[in-house]
């Protein structure tokens, strides 16, 4: 039988960033899979040598556009492991109400392009415009829209007032209704399923041993999720993955939808449950009470399964710092780095992992970021032959592309 | 700091082997100079949320066993680091031969301090 | 097969789901991080922008009294706006017109001279 080479990507209407395969098909049929790298390869990882660790933040984040908060959070959670700062609880939260606002945005912008991969180009602006409600929140209290730069080495740069916490909540409200709008139209379309349910089939035992992470683990049957590890203020807030068990493309984007309904309620979460800061917002008579304050919208019943006994207030809490400069929610970093690290968060495409090593100069002497994709694309070249030609653009959206991330 | 369980070059295979029956994920390889002494190749390997570490030092130019027969996650990170160190690695499932990011005709590996100037593998 | 019959019905009947930019302008949030603005009678040319700016983009002579930043190759970040000690430096939420060619700010402030302590 005749074979045929056929080139895809760099450029493809459904890749949102270069990557390159060359397919070997016979008949429509993929037989095999050659992946070619190195289209955004920027060496960011090498800047380590020249950009002292605090600027390393700014170039950090500049890995991913969608997930930037998130590789901030990882850095910066490496450098206070090996420098031994204890971040404030108030920055913990806030850096996990920024982060779900991530996953958010980059679901609702998933779950879009996925509509635009079989052509359904209407349900990608709808998504998209959800999106935009998103986005204007972030702008409203990072500054900026897509890389926001509000972590630093020690805690935050910004705080949240309580009218903006409202404003929060309201908005959240909105979202979550314009979401679940949706949800019929992409969970449960005849055409969409048909395009979706079947394809790219990756079995429980092979996606743990090809080393998959992120929703591409969890669609396929498995509890893992890095957020189960307790970083940022998961620790007290509790958290239970989103699990589908067919393995499909259909499978993967259920997961991904429901994360992002997920993180609705995480984000209210938090904000209910956030402490008092160590300069609170009013400096003179600063609240002390960290009583949880009720909760604007969402459904009593989701906020059940997240009351658990372990998460019961710490009886003494501290006193809040006067001494630190209104507007900061951080602790003044001291020293250099100097010892190894090991960090992990979940980034909405899967595990992210951050190996930091300093050796007491100003310059860290090794950044190295495993991205998920990264890890996602051997599972791949393993569920692309035996597929369709028309399947191949739904097979690769399906594992979440930010080939930025893979090649930094 | 972290705790890293010390390897020797014939037990990375035999470790992989052993932790992939054990239902130990691999979760990266990192590379790291250690200038004079050569190179550091940590395995980072993880099951059920808990890490382990194991850190192989080896002098510059010594052929590494690859270990992407047992994990198939194992070839892009070892074709990552042949092309950033210049360190080879016997046995690729699937070999791009130093162009993974590089060109064919570049011959300096970015990575080293000092850098290497020919690689041959 | 009429699933979304209703949701046809009621978008016919919805007003425009978007804002009909550019008639209808959104304006920006109060904090965006859009011009960087330098209030040059106040700066004391201590270099620590240009020392902690993660894409080296501004240049403090303090011997001159210039300081000047590269408005494209800025990525508006916002550190040097906190590192400044005498809070010349901040940012407004407009963000800057379209350019066709590299623009620079440029400021030219008067250095502070230095008092002589003589000792007797």
């Amino acid at each position: 039988m005749a074979r045929t080479i056929l080139p895809f990507g760099p450029q493809h209407p459904v890749l949102p960033e270069p990557l390159h395969l060359k397919l070997v098909i016979e008949d429509e049929t993929v037989i095999e899979a050659l992946p070619t790298l190195g289209y955004v390869h920027r060496g960011l990882e090498k800047l380590c040598e020249v950009r002292d660790f605090n600027q390393m933040v700014q170039i950090v984040e500049r890995v991913c556009g969608i997930c930037s908060c998130l590789h901030a959070l990882c850095y910066c959670e490496g450098l206070e492991q090996i420098m031994g700062i204890e971040v404030p609880r108030r920055a913990k939260y806030l850096r996990t109400i920024w982060g779900e606002l991530h996953r958010m945005h980059s679901h609702l912008l998933w779950l879009g392009l996925f509509a635009d991969a079989f052509g359904f180009e209407s349900l990608f602006m709808q998504f998209w415009r959800v999106r935009e409600r998103v986005m204007d929140i972030m702008e409203a209290t990072c500054g900026n829209r897509v890389v926001v730069s509000v972590n630093v080495v020690g805690g935050v740069r910004r705080d949240l007032t309580a009218e903006q916490c409202q404003w929060i909540e309201q908005q959240l409200v909105i979202i979550e209704k314009e979401v679940r709008q949706l949800t019929t139209t992409i969970l449960n379309d005849y055409t969409v399923k048909k395009r979706t349910v079947g394809k790219g089939v990756l079995s429980k035992e092979t996606a743990y041993q090809l080393g998959a992470v992120g929703p591409m683990l969890r669609g396929s049957g498995w509890a893992q999720d890095a957020r189960m590890t307790g970083y940022a203020a998961f620790d007290e807030i509790g958290f239970e993955p989103v699990v589908e068990h067919d393995g499909d493309c259909y499978a993967r984007s259920t997961v991904r939808f429901r994360e992002t309904l997920q993180s609705i309620d995480l984000v209210r979460l938090a904000i209910a449950r956030m402490p008092a800061g160590e300069t609170s917002v009013n400096v003179e008579g600063a609240l002390e009470d960290d009583t949880p304050h009720p909760i604007a919208g969402g459904r009593a019943g989701t906020m059940q399964r997240f009351k658990r006994d372990k998460h019961a207030r710490p009886a003494d809490v501290p006193a809040p710092n006067l001494d630190l400069p209104a507007g900061h929610v951080a602790v003044k970093v001291k020293g250099k780095p100097d010892g190894e690290a090991v960090t992990r968060v979940e980034q909405p495409r899967g595990e992210l992992m951050y190996y930091l090593k300093g050796t007491g100069a100003k310059y860290m002497d090794r950044v190295r970021i495993r991205t998920p994709t990264f890890a996602n694309i051997p599972p791949l070249l393993a569920m692309l032959p035996g597929c369709e030609l028309a399947d191949v653009p739904v097979i690769v959206l399906s594992i979440d592309p930010c080939i930025s991330c893979t090649e930094r | 700091m972290l705790e890293t369980i010390p390897l020797t070059l014939d037990a990375v295979r035999d470790v992989a082997k052993a932790c992939f029956d054990d239902g130990w994920r691999l979760v990266t390889l990192t590379a790291v100079d250690t200038g004079e002494a050569g190179f550091d190749i940590l395995y980072h390997y993880d099951k059920d949320l808990v890490m382990k570490h194991y850190r192989l030092s080896i002098p510059k130019e010594t052929v590494v066993p690859s270990i992407s027969p047992i994990y198939f996650t194992a070839l892009l990170v070892e074709n990552e680091i042949i092309d950033q160190f210049g360190i080879c690695f016997s046995d690729l499932v699937l070999d791009f031969g130093g162009a993974l990011y590089l060109e064919e005709e570049v011959r300096t590996t970015p990575f080293c301090k000092v850098s290497v100037a020919q690689k041959q593998c | 097969m009429f699933n979304m019959t209703k949701n046809v019905v009621s978008n016919l009947l919805h007003k425009s789901s978007t804002r009909l930019y550019p008639f209808a302008v959104r304006g920006h949030f109060e904090g965006f991080r859009g011009t960087l603005i330098n209030n040059v009678d106040e700066c004391i040319f201590c270099r620590t922008c240009m020392l902690k700016c993660p894409s080296q983009c501004i240049t403090v002579d303090n011997k001159a009294g210039t300081w000047a930043c590269e408005a494209m190759s800025c990525v508006y970040c916002g550190v040097c706006v906190d590192v400044c000690p005498t809070s010349c430096l901040s940012m407004t939420k407009e963000h800057r017109p379209v350019a066709t060619e590299r623009q620079t700010d440029f400021h030219q402030g008067s250095p502070k001279k230095k008092t002589k302590k003589v000792e007797e």
